[in-house]
C-alpha cells in the first residue's frame, strides 16, 4: 500500500504540477477540491492508475471524491489489486 | 401542486449555497448599444450610469458599426426574419452558402459549416468526427464548450500541461495505438490572453501523425498581420485541420460560430453533428451582417492595426502604473490579484470610478490566481485607455498593490 500510494503520489507531482509550483503535495492532500487537479484533467490520472494497475474504473467509481487525495485513489484502487 | 413547497426550497437552498461560495452571477443590464462607452443599470434598479466598457469581446469594434448594421437590415429586409427550420431541412439560404466561403477563405481552410453559435460548433464537432478507437489530447486551459464536446464523445480523452510542448510530446508517444490522434487547444486562451505555440504543436502533431483543432474564438478577425487568427501569426495556416470560432466576439458580435477545415471532416459535421442537425439556422440578419464584417476584414486592416497599438499602449501604461499582469500580446489583459476578494472589491470600485471590468476567480480561473481581465477593443480611444489607467492607479494605491509582485500581493492580501 505505501508503494502503491508513493507511485501514485510521485505521478500527481510529475503530472500536475510544473516545475515552479510551490504546491506541496502529501498523501493526504486534497487534489481536486484545492484545484490542483480539476475535472476535466483528472481523466489523465485514471488512465495512469488503469494502465498501471491493470484495472478498469467505471465513472461511477471514479469521482471527484474518489479522486481527491492519494489515500482515497489508493483504497479505491486496493479493492482490485489488495 | 407539483412545484411544492419542499421542491422550491431545494431549489432556494442551492441558489444560496451559489451566493455563500462566492459564485453568484450578479444582474447587469446596459441600456444602449454595445461600444467603448455604456450606459448601464447596476445593480439592478440603479440609475443608468456611462461607464467605459473594457469586458466586452467586442476586439474590433464591430458591434455597432454602421454598414454592419445596413448589412444586417438589408438582410432582414431581403431573406426575412428567421428560417423556421434546421439547415438540412429548408434552413440554407444563398447566403449562408456565400458566409461559409467566404470564412474558408479568410480563415484559409478548405470548407465550413455554420452552427448557431461556437458553443454548438464545440459541442458537435467531436462527436461527429470521432469514435471509440481515436484519442482526443486537450490543454487543460481550453474553454468550457470544448471540455462539453469531448465529454460528449466516445473517444478516450487526455490532457497535457497548459502550453507544455514537453509534455503533449509524452502524451502523443502514449497514445501512438490509437486509430487516430486529435490535439485540442484554444488559439488565444481567454483567461490569460496568452497564444498557443501552433507552430511546435503542428510539428508534433506532424511527428506523431495527429490532427489539429484549434478554438480561435479570441483570435479570429484581429490575431496575425492580416487578423486570420493565431495559425497565421505563427505562419501555419496549412497546418492546421479543424478551427472552431464565433461570430460573436470580434467578428461583429452577434452571434453564430462554425467549424471550418479539411473538407471531410466538415463534410461528416455537416452529416452528423448534432448541434448542426437539431437547431435552427442561424437567423438572415445576423449571416449578413456577418458577410459584410469578413468583407471589411478582408479589404483594410485598420481596425486590428488599432487594437495592435491599443494593446501595446495600455499594457505600457499599465506597467508603468505598476500594475501585476500576465504578461503577452494580445488584448486580453489579466491584471493579476490572486485573492478573489480583492479582484471582487477592485473591480467594484473601478466600476465607481466609471470603468466596467469583471473579477474572475475559482473555478473559472485556477485556485489562487485571482485577477481582473482587461479586454481591448478598437473601439477604444487613447482618452479611453489613460481613464482606464488612472482608474486602476487609484484603485491600486488604494488597496496598496502598486508595484507588488505575486509574491508580495499574496503575502498582503493571501490566495
Amino acid at each position: 500500500m505505501e508503494e502503491m500510494k508513493k507511485i501514485v503520489l510521485e505521478y500527481i507531482v510529475d503530472e500536475y504540477l510544473d516545475e515552479d509550483d510551490e504546491d506541496e503535495v502529501s498523501f493526504d492532500s486534497p487534489l481536486i477540491s484545492s484545484g490542483i487537479v480539476d475535472s476535466f484533467s483528472m481523466v489523465s490520472l485514471k488512465i495512469f492508475i488503469e494502465n498501471k494497475y491493470s484495472i478498469k474504473l467505471s465513472d461511477e467509481e471514479a469521482t471527484p471524491e474518489a479522486f481527491d487525495t492519494v489515500n482515497s485513489i489508493c483504497d479505491l484502487v486496493n479493492k482490485y489489486v489488495g | 401542486m407539483a412545484f411544492s413547497n419542499d421542491t422550491r426550497k431545494l431549489f432556494t437552498n442551492e441558489i444560496e449555497k451559489i451566493k455563500d461560495d462566492g459564485l453568484y452571477k450578479e444582474k447587469r443590464f446596459i441600456c444602449s448599444e454595445q461600444d467603448a462607452e455604456i450606459e448601464v443599470e447596476y445593480p439592478e434598479g440603479a440609475a443608468h450610469k456611462r461607464v467605459l466598457n473594457f469586458c466586452a469581446n467586442n476586439y474590433l469594434g464591430l458591434s455597432s458599426h454602421p454598414d454592419v448594421i445596413q448589412a444586417a437590415h438589408e438582410g432582414l429586409d431581403t431573406r426575412g426574419y428567421g428560417m423556421s427550420s434546421v439547415r438540412f431541412i429548408c434552413g440554407t439560404q444563398d447566403i449562408h452558402r456565400e458566409l461559409q466561403d467566404k470564412v474558408s477563405v479568410f480563415l484559409g481552410m478548405e470548407d465550413t459549416l455554420l452552427f448557431p453559435s461556437c458553443m454548438d460548433a464545440n459541442s458537435g464537432v467531436f462527436e461527429a468526427i470521432l469514435g471509440q478507437d481515436d484519442v482526443i489530447i486537450a490543454d487543460r486551459l481550453i474553454h468550457a464548450s470544448l471540455v462539453d464536446g469531448i465529454r460528449l464523445c466516445s473517444a478516450e480523452y487526455d490532457t497535457f500541461k497548459h502550453m507544455n510542448m514537453k509534455h503533449l510530446r509524452k502524451k502523443l508517444e502514449l497514445h501512438q495505438n490509437k486509430r487516430t490522434r486529435l490535439v485540442v487547444t484554444d488559439g488565444v486562451f481567454s483567461m490569460d490572453g496568452d497564444l498557443a505555440p501552433l507552430d511546435e504543436m503542428v510539428a508534433l502533431c506532424n511527428e506523431y501523425d495527429a490532427m489539429l483543432l484549434v478554438d480561435d474564438s479570441h483570435a479570429s478577425g484581429f490575431i496575425g498581420k492580416t487578423g486570420r487568427g493565431t495559425h497565421e501569426h505563427f505562419d501555419v495556416i496549412d497546418g492546421i485541420d479543424l478551427i472552431t470560432t464565433t461570430f460573436g466576439k470580434g467578428l461583429g458580435g452577434a452571434s453564430g460560430g462554425c467549424v471550418s477545415g479539411r473538407s471531410e471532416l466538415i463534410e461528416l459535421c455537416r452529416q452528423k453533428a448534432r448541434p448542426y442537425l437539431f437547431s435552427n439556422s442561424l437567423a438572415p440578419p445576423i449571416v449578413c451582417g456577418s458577410i459584410k464584417v469578413i468583407d471589411l476584414i478582408s479589404k483594410s486592416t485598420e481596425r486590428r492595426d488599432k487594437l495592435e497599438w491599443n494593446t501595446k499602449y495600455f499594457r505600457e501604461k499599465m506597467e508603468e502604473a505598476g500594475l501585476n499582469m500576465r504578461p503577452g500580446e494580445t488584448p486580453i489583459v489579466p491584471v493579476m490579484l490572486y485573492n478573489a476578494k480583492l479582484a471582487n472589491d477592485m473591480a467594484r470600485d473601478m466600476y465607481a470610478e466609471g470603468i466596467y471590468v469583471i473579477g474572475f476567480c475559482f473555478p473559472v480561473v485556477p485556485a489562487g490566481k485571482a485577477r481582473i481581465r482587461v479586454q481591448l477593443s478598437a473601439a477604444h480611444e487613447k482618452v479611453h485607455l489613460d481613464k482606464c489607467v488612472e482608474a486602476f492607479k487609484k484603485i491600486g494605491a488604494k488597496y496598496g498593490i502598486l508595484g507588488m509582485d505575486k509574491k508580495e500581493i499574496i503575502a498582503k492580501y493571501g490566495n
